[in-house]
């Protein structure tokens, strides 16, 4: 059985990818972001997963507007970068896992979750940004596979953060009945607050941004009320992509550890937010027979011994 | 017809790229996305008015685009993801837009971001209603606030 062990939330600036592209990842400004992600790349060199499922938007990069699907799976064997207009981002091509993908499709669908499914997309900043923070920069191939999950936050409205909580909730229900012992790591992605548009472009809003992650760690369930229009007054008309980090803690287990945090104002226009939330290996059934508990508990068990000779 | 007044229209200096924009600027949208290619880079540059005939746009919508009035775009129904390529065709850095659209100069622009950025006190509504930022997302105080370790 496949397992979602982690979520990773983390914001997915262009500028990010674009110092990296330039090497200007050692000039002061972008020291101060990079390095908060360090640790990360060291918890994720130890977690080693073997897929990672990336919640995150296109930028009118594979969608124009002749097409906007709400939620877009990709489900295809590997995933070129983008061509942003300054030729495609130097980063190796994204591996999908086609089988995975097509078993959360017809899961999450009869879960009456209607996806779209991408058999042919190319993946822009969005998701590469935040594969570049937690694995680096490799040369020939990115160390697990991808199932890129693009949601639609650019033309208003958005999902909603329950319905975005609740697809989080049926993702896992689809990867915990998938035959194979993978281990899955699942990525929310965009912003944290920033406006980059109109004359009130520029807005940042770190109070509401430090309380969106304590809430996201503690009381998931309280940031999806969040009405959009709170989103875009508080957090600005872009920062709506928050949305999509309720999707990768709807995967995760109700308690979770948060193992690191780190929080910077700004990268280019945006506060760069990012978090990482372990499983702890709670039952996903809560109410599951005499049996079952029994059954559970042992995994339970056994995952914390796992996890702890992780850390 | 009219636009539907919305929750939303109350946030300033905003347009808010909604389903009604979207329809209405289509051609605004899928203009900016021609622009991804560098041949139409070039015919756009070398006859920006009958390169626009192209595409399905009013006359406010095209005396926006040639006068690059960024927040006017929007106003008509331009996406920022989608103009911002416009903005990178006549070779400007996103922070230009966004010093345009705000009506500052880049430098302050830059030093206003690195400053934190433009405050969220004062520009939460228009009408005035909501001073007392909806706080109810509000979380028991931390001991710690930054980068960590548990």
């Amino acid at each position: 059985m496949a397992h979602i062990i982690a979520g990773v939330g983390s914001s997915h600036v262009p500028a990010i990818g674009a110092a990296l592209d330039n090497n200007k990842t050692e000039e002061p400004y972008w020291k101060r972001v990079f390095s908060g992600f360090e640790k990360s790349k060291e918890w994720m060199a130890r977690t080693k997963p073997d897929v990672a499922i990336v919640v995150y938007n296109d930028h009118a990069s594979a969608f124009s507007v002749d097409m906007i699907p709400t939620f877009a799976l990709g489900c295809a064997a590997e995933f070129p970068p983008a061509d942003e207009g300054w030729g495609p981002r130097p980063v190796p091509v994204i591996k999908g896992h086609p089988e995975l993908a097509a078993h959360i499709a017809q899961s999450v669908i009869l879960d009456e979750f209607d996806l779209t499914i991408v058999n042919k997309m190319e993946v822009d900043h969005g998701l590469t940004v935040p594969m570049n923070l937690l694995f680096g920069q490799p040369k020939d191939e990115w160390p697990c596979r991808v199932i890129p999950l693009a949601v639609n936050v650019v033309m208003f409205p958005p999902p909603t953060g329950h319905r975005c909580y609740m697809l989080g909730k049926a993702i896992r229900k689809a990867v915990e009945s998938y035959p194979e012992a993978l281990r899955v790591v699942i990525f929310g992605t965009g912003g944290l607050s920033h406006q980059i548009s109109g004359p009130r472009a520029g807005l940042i809003n770190s109070k509401w941004d430090k309380d969106f992650l304590d809430n996201l760690s503690k009381d998931p369930k309280k940031l999806t009320r969040i009405p959009h229009v709170e989103y875009m007054r508080e957090a600005g008309a872009e920062g709506i992509e928050m949305v999509m980090w309720l999707i990768m803690r709807g995967a995760l287990d109700d308690k979770v550890e948060e193992v690191y945090r780190f929080y910077t104002v700004p990268a280019s226009n945006t506060a760069v937010g990012h978090i990482i939330l372990e499983n702890r290996g709670k039952p996903a059934r809560r109410r599951a027979s005499a049996g079952r508990s029994r059954l559970a508990a042992a995994r339970r068990k056994s995952q914390q011994v796992r996890s702890k000779g992780t850390r | 017809m009219a636009r539907r007044p919305q929750d939303y229209d109350d946030i300033p200096g905003t347009f808010v790229f909604d389903a009604e924009r979207s329809r209405q600027g289509y051609g605004i949208n899928m203009f900016c996305m021609s622009l991804m290619k560098d041949e139409n880079r070039k015919a756009f540059k070398a006859n920006e008015a009958e390169y626009l005939k192209k595409f399905q746009l009013t006359d406010e919508q095209r005396d926006a685009i040639l006068k690059r009035n960024y927040n006017r775009m929007l106003e008509l129904g331009g996406n920022i993801y989608f103009t911002a390529k416009l903005g990178a065709t006549d070779g400007h850095s996103f922070q230009h837009l966004a010093a345009v659209m705000t009506g500052s100069s880049q430098d302050d622009y830059l030093k206003m971001m690195l400053g934190g950025g433009r405050s969220i006190e004062g520009n939460r509504s228009k009408s005035g209603k909501d001073k007392a930022a909806k706080a109810k997302a509000k979380a028991k105080p931390r001991s710690k606030s930054t980068a960590k370790r548990k």
